[in-house]
């Protein structure tokens, strides 16, 4: 019997996101990290050039990492590999499909390549992660085919804080969306310019159509199950792990505090002798330029 | 099936866990979420989701707050059904190929982890089970591992051209595709067929149910 092999669907690519739910996704940018993040229990690994926190000091253009880097990481680990494009930059997309990466990041922490338009994500056979500040935003994102989508929160700083304010946004907004009359969610469509469709979606089931994870300034194991407690799926940690003192500890201890993140008991057990955090910077001493989160729409 | 609803446990340390809670429910059993031990001892069978095995291997292994390992494979050997889907295939798997990860070693075959390649060969196809209806189901493979071989006591389920997909061993179940994707409750309904069966042999004063025995389904 001939079955046909239906790769790329919207099942197949919203599910890869599902298979990491309670995980951590960590940055890295080297082979060497990749493993101490598998073995540290990582669900994922995305693969850069430089850490958000090193992207911010160092300025200028920040690109695709160079494709050499993305396949010696994918080499080097079982679990799945992640790696970013720039906003708009589909050529780098297809780039990164070619390479056999699993999954791709639009990301604003690198340059936006196309301050109008998104990657048109439904042409790709593997799924994308968009980052959202609000409900509007991320049904956009989802509406040109994400498959994930994370908070920007403010990427490379260890602060939380805008993490938090975008967790607890698209959450609060789909709360409010569950309870409001039938009349009014195509004038709330239209308010958070989202597609209708996906609003009456939303509204219907309670949560969004794909895996939700926050990202952007979590640098603690406290910090971690912060962002599970509030309603995410899983979290992505950046510079917080290979910024820190003792990565390899750190990264494990995020790791379990995600998993029993309702438990204080063990959450305080892995909390302690952690070394240096990542010095970090707060969200409010930057500028409008250094905001990261203020990319894309 | 029993008259009361079957307490039906999903590992919840990671992975695609709400997913199997709604099929649970749907099916008419009482879904749990599974991360400690001591939670256990109150379920009639065990769900281990999709999700990667490295994390729950280092969730479960040296690292772990308590036994929950030992505790599974305990209430396992002792005829409690457990279901692998995808990663919960290979954490129940004798022999993981070119690996030594932390496992439950119970089921008697060798598997292959990500067996098709990275996420671009995931992919979802019509697979006959033929011991459970003549229509083939949906199923989805996300970065999946195939079973290489299945000892003397393994009954063979499904197979697709790349290789063995569904399996049973006694109160062992494994798929390597994830029916908890879809609205097809087949093998969900199949699975409380084998806890059902386990009851009855519970209350039969039945010494072991690892026996072979196959029971069908009706859908």
């Amino acid at each position: 019997m001939v079955t046909e092999i239906k790769t790329g669907t919207n099942l197949v690519k919203k599910a890869l996101p599902q298979m990491l739910k309670g995980g951590v996704i960590m940055d890295v940018v080297n082979a060497e990290q990749a493993k101490i993040a598998e073995e540290a229990g990582a669900v994922a690994v995305m693969a850069l050039e430089r850490v958000p926190a090193d992207i911010r000091i160092s300025g200028g253009v920040a690109r695709m990492s160079d494709p050499e880097l993305i396949a010696g990481i994918i080499d080097a680990v079982s679990i799945p590999v992640m790696a970013k494009a720039r906003i708009g930059h589909f050529v780098e997309a297809q780039i990164l499909e070619s390479l056999g990466v699993d999954c791709i990041d639009e990301s604003e922490v690198l340059t936006p390549a196309d301050e109008e338009y998104h990657i048109d994500k439904k042409e790709f056979t593997i799924p994308f992660v968009c980052g959202a500040r609000n409900l509007g935003e991320a049904l956009r994102r989802i509406g040109e085919g994400a498959a994930m989508i994370r908070t920007k929160g403010e990427a490379g700083t260890g602060d939380v804080v805008e993490a938090v304010r975008h967790a607890r946004t698209i959450l609060g907004e789909i709360r409010k969306l569950t309870v409001m009359a039938p009349e009014e969610r195509m004038t709330y469509a239209k308010e958070i310019g989202a597609p209708f469709e996906l609003v009456n979606q939303v509204a219907d089931e309670g949560k969004l159509p794909v895996v939700n994870f926050a990202a952007g300034g979590i640098a603690t194991p406290a910090d971690a199950a912060l962002m599970m407690q509030l309603g995410v799926d899983g979290v992505f940690v950046g510079s917080g792990i290979f910024k820190s003192g003792d990565p390899a500890k750190r990264a494990l201890a995020i790791v379990k505090a995600t998993t029993f993140h309702n438990d204080p008991e063990i959450l305080a057990q892995v909390s302690r002798n952690l070394g240096e955090p990542m010095v970090g910077r707060t969200a409010k001493s930057l500028t409008p330029q250094e905001a990261l989160a203020l990319r894309g729409w | 099936m029993p008259t009361s609803r079957p307490v039906v446990g999903v590992l919840a340390l990671q992975g695609a866990v709400s997913e199997h809670m709604r099929l649970l429910d749907a099916c008419g059993a009482h879904p749990v979420e599974i991360k400690r031990s001591k939670e256990l001892a109150a379920i009639d069978g065990l769900i281990l989701p999709g999700g990667e095995s490295t994390t729950i291997a280092k969730l479960t292994g040296a690292e772990a707050f308590d036994a929950i390992m030992d505790d599974i494979k305990e209430r396992a050997l002792a005829g409690m059904p457990v279901y692998g889907t995808c990663m919960g295939s290979i954490f129940l798997a004798k022999e993981i190929e070119g690996s030594n990860q932390g496992r439950l070693g119970l089921m008697d075959i060798k598997v292959r982890r990500n067996a098709f390649g990275p996420q671009r060969f995931s992919s979802e196809r019509q697979v006959p089970i033929p011991q459970l209806r003549d229509e083939p189901l949906n199923a989805v493979f996300i970065r999946a591992p195939i079973i290489l071989y299945c000892g003397p006591g393994v009954n063979v389920m499904a197979s697709i051209d790349e290789g063995i997909v569904m399996a049973r061993q006694a109160n062992l179940l494994v798929t390597s595709f994830h029916p908890e994707l879809t609205d097809d409750a087949l093998v969900h309904r199949y699975f409380l067929s084998i806890i059902a069966e386990n009851e009855c042999n519970l209350k039969s004063g039945a010494v072991s149910t690892r026996s072979s025995v196959f029971a069908p389904v009706s859908t």
